[in-house]
């Protein structure tokens, strides 16, 4: 008999009752769902600002928002997109819901903590966004440069400190529980190399948020000292210096973009399998890319910074390390190929936005090599060119992938199949609008316009219409996405325990599962990815 | 090895080598021609624009390759109605596996030599020590000591035709010309000849871009930067500030005037101010 973390079902109060979902739950599941939900509902406000971004910029003039508050609706806009709805999201959310099925536990090393980081998130949440009505949000973007972060409104910009270093410490709470569930918590007889790859995605993912997050949350604070103290840490006119912030920013922030996709490479080497019939293909190089983009990913931060007066041998080795990364990443992309070649594919709405999300992050990865080289950054840095790159690798990719997710889980959080008509509505509007709406922006950062502008000259107006309208049919692509997972909640067909006839273990169990996971003990699952080698009943 | 199987080989070989070569005209086509780059307006502009299509070619390829593979496979193996067959179970192919871990590694390095060969040509790995301004750089500004930041260089070794002084501010650029004591909100260059730009930036950080000259260079509180260019096509073209500077950031942009030398000396004499 292997040994279980026994946990009493009275620390569960309320299970059963939807009331469960507000309250200090220690069931990871529940936590889970938690985190998606208030995810989503950060996803629809930072929705709006960019709503708000792209009315402004239909026209080359400013004439729908102030000039400061155009700043600060880019600012939120970049700050919730990333804290509030993809890192919780695609860490929090599908990490709390999937790591304890795939270890084989009965919950999260940390239960207590687990929530406490969870309920960190909603107040840091609510004070970002009530930041817009007492005095104004912080206008200085999401990276907070200094000297500019120092001379704008200094309420906003604390507030939005006091709230990132929330965020960034429930990150860090949750990076902890992950590490420690993965290595500590396995059930007895399940090897490293045979957890489904979302484990490894999640486990390099939380040793990034473990090393890098602390150093953003001692530069904000260092940041927050200047605006309140004068300290001058970042501040060159008494003495500190603007480009060590940029330096402690981005040793965070470009692990962030990991922190980012990671999970989501993850979660997409869940999903292809299971719809494609066929084993993941290359485990073993899939794991060691895993951990080579992990380290690569540590020590390529100053290629953002190749405009800002670093010297010439600096700029080269970022140069090489930031390329060098395509390798590892390209692994990833022909191990999936290979995946679903071969296989017997069901086109559902899961496996379209899987497959969308290849072809975006190709092109995203494709910009993302060439502007690691420094004679090509140097023209297009801080331009809408890197506004269509990261879009297409947070939202083409990351987010594409969030909704996939979505498709094919929900009938194990629910025990409802969603609408599939509607579901392929939902793509095919968000695949066109995503690519309508930052296409042209990579013309336009080429051509002349600058990121983080509220007018540009009159050349560019046919673009950022069309981009508008992209923008457009993203917002509108939302509206199918809602009517379905609440409608289906209810009224959806049934889906049985087992509807895509999976092998991962979440799937060997009721859905929606029952407390602890599995009615009996957990199961030992050898293969998750064995389709054509382990029997599946149809 | 069966007959029919060797056959089957030797098609797929056959098909995959001929959809590569097309692959690579497709590439080097559309790299060549499709032109999405502003006017050239500097000696850098050239230099930057092959590279350019070179990466848009290579893109162009691996773009198209993987996302044909992506649809080929999603029709070719899409499951048919009835059938809950499992597809056949691979788990892995080591020498596929070699193959495609070499093809980007390749890329990578030829893309990072090219670009550090074009980096080059662009003086870009001159050692600011070896600068011939850091000892000229006005002693007035505060705390720059020796150093001097610089970025890209269009001309490397030799000293500038003209230098300028560059001040950025919320939200305007000032340029002033030491010799002639012009002071003025408009860039005013001959062609042909190597200007040096002194920057500085009094508030917040700024940026310094003309698309047409292909170089961007912030300007940073704290850090006097030097940048040169040589302008090579008589015009008028933007300057852009390119770093989030404030609420007005969108509208701190003026231009650039490209002179032939007579003009230039004109406007010289023109907006020089009387002496006292």
């Amino acid at each position: 008999m292997e040994s279980t973390t026994e946990m009493s079902v009275s620390l569960l109060p309320n299970h059963g009752s939807w009331l469960r979902y507000l309250s200090f739950s220690l069931d990871h599941k529940v936590v889970g769902i938690q985190y998606l939900v208030t995810g989503f509902l950060f996803y629809l406000v930072g929705g709006v600002l960019a709503g708000m971004i792209r009315t402004e910029l239909a026209t080359p003039i400013s004439d729908y928002l102030s000039r400061e508050i155009y700043n600060e609706v880019l600012t939120m806009h970049g700050t919730i997109m990333i804290f509030l709805w993809i890192v919780p999201v695609v860490n929090g959310a599908f990490g709390n819901y999937l790591i304890p099925f795939y270890v084989g536990a009965r919950d999260m090393a940390f239960p207590r903590l687990n929530a406490v980081a969870f309920w960190m998130i909603p107040p840091a949440g609510l004070l970002l966004i009530a930041s817009f009505f007492i005095g104004g949000a912080s206008q200085s973007g999401w990276t907070a440069y200094p000297p500019l972060s120092l001379r704008t409104p200094a309420l906003g910009q604390l507030i939005w400190i006091f709230s990132v270093l929330l965020l960034g410490g429930s990150s860090i709470l949750g990076g902890i529980n992950f590490i420690v569930t993965i290595l500590k918590l396995r059930r007895p007889g399940l090897k490293m190399m045979q957890l489904p790859m979302y484990c490894w995605a999640m486990l390099g993912t939380s040793v990034l948020v473990v090393l890098s997050t602390p150093v953003l949350a001692g530069t904000l604070v260092m940041l927050a000292f200047d605006i309140v103290a004068h300290t001058g840490f970042f501040n060159p006119t008494i003495g500190g210096n603007a480009v060590v912030y940029q330096h402690l920013f981005w040793f965070y922030s470009h692990p962030a973009v990991y922190i980012m996709v990671l999970p989501a490479f993850g979660l997409v080497s869940e999903i292809l399998p299971v719809h494609a019939r066929k084993p993941l293909f290359g485990y073993t190089t899939m794991v060691y890319s895993i951990l080579a983009i992990v380290f690569l990913g540590l020590i390529v931060w100053a290629h953002h910074m190749f405009t800002s007066g670093t010297p010439p041998w600096m700029r080269l080795f970022f140069t090489i390390a930031t390329s060098f990364i395509a390798v590892p990443t390209g692994i990833k992309f022909f191990n999936w190929l290979a995946t679903l070649w071969g296989g017997k594919i069901a086109l559902n709405s899961a496996i379209l936005f899987a497959c969308a999300f290849i072809v975006n992050f190709v092109l995203g990865g494709i910009t993302g090599v060439a502007l690691a080289q420094v004679p090509f950054d140097i023209h297009v840095h801080d331009t809408y060119f890197v506004v269509a790159h990261f879009h297409y690798i947070v939202y083409g990719g990351t987010v594409f992938i969030i909704f996939s997710a979505i498709y094919h889980w929900y009938p194990k959080f629910t025990g409802r199949m969603l609408n599939e008509p509607l579901g392929v509505l939902h793509f095919v509007l968000t695949f066109v609008g995503f690519n309508l709406c930052f296409g042209p922006q990579h013309w336009l950062g080429i051509n002349g316009m600058p990121r983080r502008v509220s007018e540009y000259d009159p050349q560019f107006t046919l673009m950022n219409q069309i981009s508008s309208v992209g923008a457009l049919l993203m917002a509108l692509s939302t509206l199918p996405f809602l009517i379905n997972v609440i409608h289906s909640a209810w009224h959806g067909r049934l889906a049985g325990d087992n509807p895509w006839r999976a092998l991962t273990p979440e799937w060997l169990t009721s859905s929606p599962p029952p407390v602890e996971n599995w009615a009996g003990p957990a199961p030992h699952v050898e293969h998750p990815y064995g389709y054509g080698l382990v029997e599946t009943t149809p | 090895m069966p007959n029919g199987l060797k056959t089957l080989t030797l098609r797929a070989s056959v098909i995959t080598f001929l959809v590569s070569v097309g692959l690579i005209l497709i590439g080097l086509v559309v790299g060549q021609r499709v032109d999405m780059l502003p006017l050239q307006a500097s000696v850098n502009a050239p230099v930057y624009d092959e590279l350019f299509r070179v990466l848009f070619s290579i893109g162009t390829m691996l773009f198209l390759g993987i996302c044909g593979l992506l649809l080929y496979s999603l029709v070719r193996f899409r499951r048919q109605a009835g059938d809950f067959g499992d597809g056949a179970a691979i788990e892995g192919n080591l020498p596929l596996e070699i193959v495609w871990t070499a093809i980007p590694a390749v890329v990578v390095l030829f893309v990072g030599l090219y670009s550090y060969n074009i980096y080059e040509r662009m003086g870009g790995m001159v050692p600011l020590a070896d600068h011939s301004v850091v000892h000229s750089m006005p002693a007035s500004d505060p705390g720059s000591g020796d150093r001097v930041w610089g970025g890209i260089s269009s001309v490397s070794g030799e000293s500038a035709d003209l230098t300028v002084d560059v001040t950025a501010l919320q939200f305007a650029f000032i340029f002033h010309y030491p010799t002639g004591n012009i002071t003025t909100g408009e860039l005013h260059v001959p062609e042909g000849e190597k200007v040096e730009l002194r920057m500085k930036a009094n508030d917040v950080i700024h940026a310094f871009w003309v698309p047409q000259f292909r170089i961007k260079q912030d300007i940073i509180p704290g850090q006097p930067t030097v940048l040169t260019f040589t302008a090579n096509r008589p015009g008028t073209y933007p300057i852009i500030c390119a770093e989030l500077c404030g609420p007005y950031h969108g509208g701190m942009r003026t231009s650039v005037v490209v002179h032939d030398r007579g003009d230039f000396d004109q406007w010289v004499t023109k907006n020089t101010p009387p002496v006292a």
